[in-house]
Order: C-alpha cells, then sequence, then structure tokens
C-alpha cells in the first residue's frame, strides 16, 4: 500500500509573499526565514489535506520543467527542513488546517 | 536587524511595499504619562469591523510586520478580538502596552495566538519613579507581574525606557531589572512634542552631560570608540541615501484612520476610511514628496559633517517646520557622540537663536487631530540591548 504525507501550515508563525519569495517568522524564537519559489508553491498549497506527492504533481510540475521523482525528492528534503523548524507539520495523515489559506499573497 | 530581514527590507522598497505598519488601536490609556504626547479622548475610534477589514487590506498590501499600539492598546475590549484577525492573516505581530491589565489567562492567550514579541514601558526600577511618571500609584508593580506572566508563557518581552529628567539616574537599574526578569531592555533618549505641536515637554528631555554619559556606556551603546567616533566625511553616495524607512517600507495608521509616514511623522498622506489602505500607499502626494527626498535635497544637513552617520529623523524635522531641514533634537544627539556641532548647530549660534524658541508647527490629521509619536519603527533613536 502507498504511503501518503501531509503538510499543513503551523499556526504559530507569520508569513508573507514578497515578490517571488515568502518571508516566515517563527514565533517560538523570531527566527526569520524566505522560501524561494518552489519552496513558496509548496507552502501555499500545504492545506493538511492535499498529499505532497500531489502538490508536487499538480503544482510544481505543472509549472516548472523538472520529473516528477527529482521534483518530490526535492520536495521531500524542502518539508522535512521546514518542519525541522516548526514552520511546517508532517505527518501521514490528513491534518487540520493549521493556516489561514488566504495568506496574505501579492 | 539581521542581514536577512535588510535583505528583504530591501526587496520590500524596490517592490514599493510597506512591509511594517503600526496601527495605534486606542489614544484611552489607564495611564497618564508625564511625557506623552497624547490626547487620551476618544474622537471616533474605527470600529471592530473597520480595523478588520483594514487589516485584510493591510495584509493583501504585503505588510509583514504589524506593531499594534496606543494608548493602552488593551482598553479596548475588542483587543483580542482584532489581535486573533491579524495572526488569522498571518502577521508577526509585536505590541507595545504598559501591561497593567495583563494577567496570567491574558498572557496565556497572548501565547497562543502566536505574538512575536511584546514591549513594555518601564521608566524605573524605583516604584517611586516609575509612578509618578504614570501618575498612577502601584503601577511599576503591575508592569512588572505582567512581564513575569508573559515570561512565564514563554513569551519574548522587552522593557521599554524613555530617558528624561525624572528618570536620569535609574537606566542601570532598569537594565538590571530586565536582566533579573531575563528579558531584553531598550533605551530611548528622545522625548518628542505633542501631537498637537505642544513643545512644553520637551523640557523632560536630559541635557548634554546625561546624554554624553549614555553614549559612552559601553553596555548600551557597543563600541564607544566607534559610536563616538568622529563623522566620516560625506560621500556621493551619501547624498543620495534615503532618511529612514518611514514612507518608503513603513507606515503609521491612527485609531482614526489616518494615514502617516511614521508615528513620528505627522504629515497627513490619506484616510482609510474614505481611501483603500494599498492606494495611499501607493499614489498618496504626501508619501511620494517623502519618497522623493534624499540627503542631497536637504540644505542645511547635506552640508554637515555628520550628514553621513546622522540619526536625523524627518518626522523630527517636519515638526520642527520643514521635512527636508535638520532635526535638532538629532542634532544634539551627534554633538553629544562626538563633541562636533551639526551645520544647524552652527548656524542657530550664529543667529543667536536658543533651541527652545524653534517654532514646531501644528499637527492636523484628517479626522480630528490626533496623532500618536510613541517610538518610530526602524530609526535608531533607542539604543539598548
Amino acid at each position: 500500500m502507498k504511503s501518503y504525507r501531509y503538510v499543513a501550515r503551523s499556526k504559530s508563525i507569520a508569513a508573507r509573499a514578497l515578490g517571488d519569495v515568502t518571508m516566515v517568522m517563527s514565533a517560538t524564537d523570531s527566527k526569520l526565514f524566505t522560501l524561494d519559489e518552489i519552496a513558496s508553491v509548496i507552502w501555499q498549497a500545504a492545506d493538511g489535506v492535499t498529499p505532497l506527492n500531489e502538490i508536487v504533481a499538480n503544482k510544481i510540475c505543472t509549472q516548472y520543467d523538472i520529473a516528477p521523482e527529482a521534483a518530490l525528492k526535492d520536495a521531500e528534503a524542502i518539508v522535512e527542513d521546514l518542519a525541522g523548524h516548526g514552520i511546517l507539520l508532517l505527518s501521514d495523515q490528513p491534518l487540520a488546517e493549521q493556516g489561514n489559506s488566504r495568506g496574505g499573497t501579492l | 536587524m539581521s542581514g536577512l530581514a535588510l535583505e528583504m527590507a530591501a526587496k520590500a522598497l524596490k517592490l514599493n511595499i510597506p512591509l511594517s505598519v503600526q496601527l495605534d488601536l486606542t489614544y484611552r490609556c489607564n495611564e497618564r504619562c508625564v511625557h506623552c504626547y497624547l490626547d487620551h479622548d476618544d474622537h471616533g475610534e474605527m470600529t471592530t469591523a473597520e480595523i478588520k477589514n483594514l487589516l485584510d487590506q493591510m495584509a493583501d498590501a504585503g505588510v509583514f510586520y504589524l506593531t499594534l499600539s496606543g494608548g493602552e492598546i488593551l482598553m479596548r475590549r475588542d483587543f483580542f478580538q482584532i489581535l486573533e484577525h491579524a495572526r488569522l492573516r498571518t502577521f508577526c505581530v509585536k505590541l507595545k502596552t504598559n501591561g497593567v491589565m495583563i494577567r496570567a489567562k491574558e498572557a496565556k492567550r497572548l501565547r497562543a495566538l502566536g505574538v512575536e514579541s511584546i514591549q513594555i514601558s518601564i521608566y524605573s526600577h524605583r516604584p517611586e519613579v516609575h509612578d509618578a511618571i504614570t501618575k498612577v500609584p502601584g503601577s511599576l508593580r503591575n508592569s512588572i507581574e505582567a512581564v513575569r506572566f508573559l515570561r512565564t508563557q514563554g513569551l519574548h518581552v522587552v522593557l521599554a525606557n524613555v530617558l528624561m529628567v525624572q528618570n536620569a539616574a535609574d537606566y542601570k537599574g532598569v537594565r538590571a531589572l530586565a536582566a533579573e526578569l531575563g528579558v531584553r531592555c531598550s533605551l530611548d533618549p528622545t522625548v518628542t512634542p505633542m501631537m498637537d505641536g505642544d513643545r512644553s515637554i520637551l523640557s523632560l528631555n536630559v541635557d548634554q552631560a546625561a546624554l554624553r554619559e549614555v553614549f559612552r556606556n559601553g553596555d548600551l551603546v557597543g563600541n564607544v570608540e566607534e559610536f563616538c567616533a568622529p563623522p566620516s566625511a560625506v560621500e556621493a553616495d551619501d547624498l543620495d541615501s534615503l532618511p529612514c524607512s518611514a514612507g518608503h517600507t513603513a507606515c503609521y495608521v491612527s485609531p482614526y484612520g489616518d494615514v502617516y509616514p511614521c508615528v513620528q511623522f505627522p504629515l497627513p498622506s490619506g484616510n482609510v476610511r474614505h481611501t483603500r489602505f494599498v492606494d495611499i500607499w501607493r499614489d498618496s502626494p504626501q508619501l511620494k514628496e517623502v519618497r522623493s527626498i534624499t540627503l542631497r535635497d536637504m540644505p542645511s544637513c547635506s552640508k554637515c559633517a555628520h550628514g553621513a552617520t546622522c540619526t536625523r529623523c524627518p518626522g523630527l524635522a517636519y515638526m520642527e517646520g520643514n521635512m527636508r531641514g535638520p532635526s535638532s533634537q538629532d542634532c544634539e544627539k551627534s554633538y553629544a557622540r562626538t563633541g562636533i556641532p551639526s551645520e544647524n548647530f552652527k548656524a542657530r549660534h550664529a543667529s543667536q537663536q536658543p533651541f527652545q524658541s524653534l517654532k514646531l508647527v501644528q499637527i492636523q490629521g484628517l479626522q480630528p487631530a490626533n496623532q500618536n509619536f510613541a517610538a518610530k519603527a526602524e530609526q535608531v533613536h533607542a539604543v539598548g540591548a
């Protein structure tokens, strides 16, 4: 049986799109991060209920010239990194919406 | 500010995005500080719905750093509704408060809502001094209790001290108190004019000797030799530099919806009750004028030895009558740091015009004239740990 990974934005962060990047600040340690264009796409799509592989297939592979396997591998590295900073939540089960889907894009 | 934060500020400047906004929710207050520049009556504050709508507009415009201040923010019964909405729109929220109304329950709620930091005004470690400044007996005790409640929740707290004649000897005591409480502290050596142009409270400013002492305290300024070094020569690049973030990547909104370049720069630039926030930000002739000014356009400051290193506040200059002119209070600070008089000082000395004779402008809001000059975001007035 195929396993899925689900990602959701943490509600303890502040975030805003700034041009083609996203500024993110963790409220727990006030550390500031910027997400590049592709990480921003994952961030925006991290609703807790869409599996990561679907996000990659529908939001990344359709927009960027990248092989699905390589894109998923990169995406998994990105979400692991963001989860390590408490910016994203990761689970093998669907997660309730943790952030604000309106997000404040420009 | 970190390298990444500076990089983001530069990007916001390039994209004309208002990265930081200070929103004063009310001018009402439960303290009556002797140095306060506010009229504490309510002349028609924005409603909860108006503020939520404004927050939506600001999020869509790209505002990231949101400072909620006043007055005392917790005097608004809808404060937590507003804060909840701000966090729903993922702002990085900083609060300025005296903390008197923050107890265990409020601290827990602030933690749950993910506030980035809370700045609490503390003017002395001694109750007889702090309470005399706030004119509220027991206020120091209540504010310190608030800090402890917030720290129990793991929240970031900054003690904000304003240096004035009443507490000039106490800033070291406040720093020791901050260390005991496990929080940071800042010290602002500038008392600014009242919103209506009344300059009587300027008499509370400390004298040159006290400023010199503060600027030579390594605990406050870091490398004293570097901080107090004679100014470097003004280069061609310096002449094209921008004064500060006011109107460039930051602005201020009053409880009545008036938009200004900064909390300390009372140039009425629009009102969000009549015009969309983003339209004011992009199209206001006043903000465009502020953005057009570089050091090259300042007749006195461009010729001043301190031109490249001065902390000149354009808002204080505006309140002296000319946003392209010098800010005498910053001339005072440059002199206290380096012992070298500014061009403005030399000209005043030549004309024998004392500082106290300066004519300050009367501040006119678009709504009933109210403005808060509490603190100026991202301007180097505060020296602190």
